[in-house]
């Protein structure tokens, strides 16, 4: 079984559009959207939850007020400001590392887990989709992506399927590095604008770190030709394959909206096209059966 | 009085407004919070007057001293130390720095050590102050480099921050203490879906917000059935437009080629100010 994840670094370059339209393609695979923060990828997959687990990534303090004898000491010692000035814990900033409990002189303050989000299994038409939702404003995502993960390959190997598509989040940070480590490649969709091209150099450092295999997808290639030759010249120059080049079309935003991957909604457009040209090469680089 | 921009959805033109806001109004200071993909330095060439490192504080444990009874190991919640068969092993990218094993450990054989993390930059592109910070590849924790970028809030200025995407750790910890959160939209199923987490964020932290619908005439109606519906206010729309987009593939900010956007900027910036004094 293989592992493929699509990633982005600058964000809205068109990630899960291109997943969406993969795990359309894809005859034997398990998808797992990633993005646990903001996840889209199921308003175009329309997933039937077949079973729901609690995420429980972080713990949180609580005092016990009538115990407590208000000596400072765990705003003192708090290293992440999470305790107010009248002794109430701000569950904000409050990391559940547990140095108030240890220095409290009369064990009033314990840590108790708290549930951060959602990680879901599902039935799609297309196959199995392992996804999740962290609630809003929780913190450790990064435990999260490697729970949808877990799910995943776990599906993939019940179900014999030979790769897991994963939707991974924008940025280089903890969930990111969740979803990438121990892949077999990750194809990163990327666009011709300057922002662009500064974090696609980012995010191709971050799989270099990582020792994974990078592909490039150039995703609006021809709204800026000047910054597309720069990014395939960049890529050459370093040794990247770049496996597609998908043109600019309002069809993509209209199959968004009409909530279906592009290579359904629109099959004999040349957008279309591109995405399953660019797919073949994918397929055939991974050297997985999943056409 | 300072402002968030955050959208939720990436990509949906967070930078470009707060950029161009920063650009079309005076005595201002832009903190670039994004700093996983840092993108405004890109829009302004920066002079860079001072760059510094980033770092946390990591355990590091005197083997003469540690005698691997492991109080350490089990205290800590983020796996960061490890007993290995002759020595403790320290993993400084799991480390949440809170200095709790050097607090259990009953040979105080734990000190703490500084582990670089990111650089914050600070410069200056014409009026306008700019600060960001650049996250070292590998490392997984952005929100250590943020605190350090907003360190440098001056309060006597207009203070702009550029929040990264998403709705987790790091966007918190930027839209934090801010008096109001501009949220930036596109008209898209995509857009919404995560503009609807940011605002529950939002809500949980009551931070006022209001709505900039970006690419305005792409996509539905839904974005703005969805606001109208909740009251919240649409506070500017940008139409898609080529030139625009154009100007943004070449890191030009749109505002200085096509001036008539510098007012309206300017009247965005007034309108938040508006809802931050009622």
């Amino acid at each position: 079984m293989k592992q493929l994840t699509i990633l982005s670094g600058k964000g809205g370059t068109g990630k899960t559009t291109i997943t969406a339209s993969f795990a359309v393609l894809a005859r034997n695979a398990v998808v797992a959207d990633c993005d646990v923060d903001a996840p889209d990828l199921h308003i175009l997959l329309h997933p039937k939850i077949v079973k729901t687990q609690e995420f429980r990534g972080s713990k949180l303090a609580t005092i016990n007020e009538t115990k407590c004898t208000k000596c400072d000491l765990c705003r003192e010692k708090c290293n992440f400001n999470a305790i107010t000035e009248n002794l109430q814990i701000d569950p904000i900033s409050c990391e559940g590392c547990g140095v108030c409990s240890l220095v409290c002189q009369v064990s009033a303050i314990t840590l108790t887990e708290r549930v951060s989000g959602h990680a879901y299994i599902s039935e799609t038409k297309y196959g199995f989709m392992a996804h999740a939702l962290l609630n809003p404003g929780e913190s450790n995502s990064g435990k999260l992506v490697t729970l949808v993960r877990q799910n995943a390959k776990v599906l993939a190997e019940k179900e014999h399927a030979d790769l897991v598509i994963i939707d991974g989040s924008p940025g280089i940070g903890c969930p990111v590095i969740a979803s990438v480590t121990g892949v077999d490649a990750g194809l990163i969709v990327t666009e011709p604008t300057m922002s662009g091209i500064h974090d696609l150099e980012r995010v191709l450092r971050l799989l270099g770190h990582f020792n994974v295999r990078p592909f490039v997808c150039i995703n609006m290639h021809d709204i800026n030709d000047e910054n597309t030759k720069r990014i395939v010249d960049f890529c050459g120059e370093n040794g990247v394959e770049v496996i597609g080049k998908i043109p600019f079309n309002p069809i993509a935003t209209e199959a968004m909206v009409n909530e279906k991957p592009i290579v359904e909604y629109a099959s004999e457009s040349r957008i279309a096209k591109k995405i399953i040209e660019m797919w073949k090469r994918t397929v055939s680089a991974l050297k997985c059966g999943s056409q | 009085m300072i402002v968030s921009v955050a959208s939720g959805k990436g990509g949906t033109g967070k930078t470009s407004v707060a950029v161009n806001m920063a650009l079309s109004i005076g005595n201002v200071q832009l903190l670039d919070c994004d700093v996983e993909e840092s993108n405004a330095h890109l829009f302004l060439n920066p002079k860079i007057s001072q760059t510094q490192a980033v770092t946390v504080s990591v355990p590091i444990v005197n083997e003469k001293l540690c005698d691997r009874c492991g109080e350490c190991a089990g205290f800590c919640q983020y796996n960061a130390l490890f007993i290995g068969s002759d020595k403790v092993l320290v993993f400084p990218d799991l480390c949440h720095s809170c200095g709790g094993c050097a607090l259990v450990c009953p040979k105080e054989a734990i000190s703490e050590d500084q582990h670089k993390i990111g650089t914050l930059k600070l410069g200056s592109a014409g009026g306008l102050e700019l600060v960001y910070g650049e996250l070292e590849v590998g490392e997984p924790m952005a929100v250590p480099v943020i605190k350090e970028v907003k360190r440098r809030i001056e309060k006597g200025k207009n203070v702009i921050l550029d929040s990264p995407p998403g709705t987790s750790c790091p966007v918190i910890q930027t839209v934090k203490d801010s008096d109001f959160c501009i949220l930036v939209t596109e008209p898209t199923p995509f857009g919404l879906h995560d503009l609807k987490i940011m605002i529950q964020v939002l809500e949980s932290m009551r931070i006022p917000f209001g709505v900039v619908i970006n690419r305005a005439g792409v996509g539905d109606n839904r974005v703005y059935e969805y606001c109208e519906e909740k009251g919240i206010p649409i506070l500017l729309e940008i139409p898609y437009e080529r030139r625009i987009a154009e100007l943004y593939s070449r890191g030009i900010p749109f505002s200085q080629e096509m001036p008539e956007w510098k007012i309206k900027l300017q009247a965005l910036f007034t309108t938040v100010r508006k809802f931050v004094n009622k």
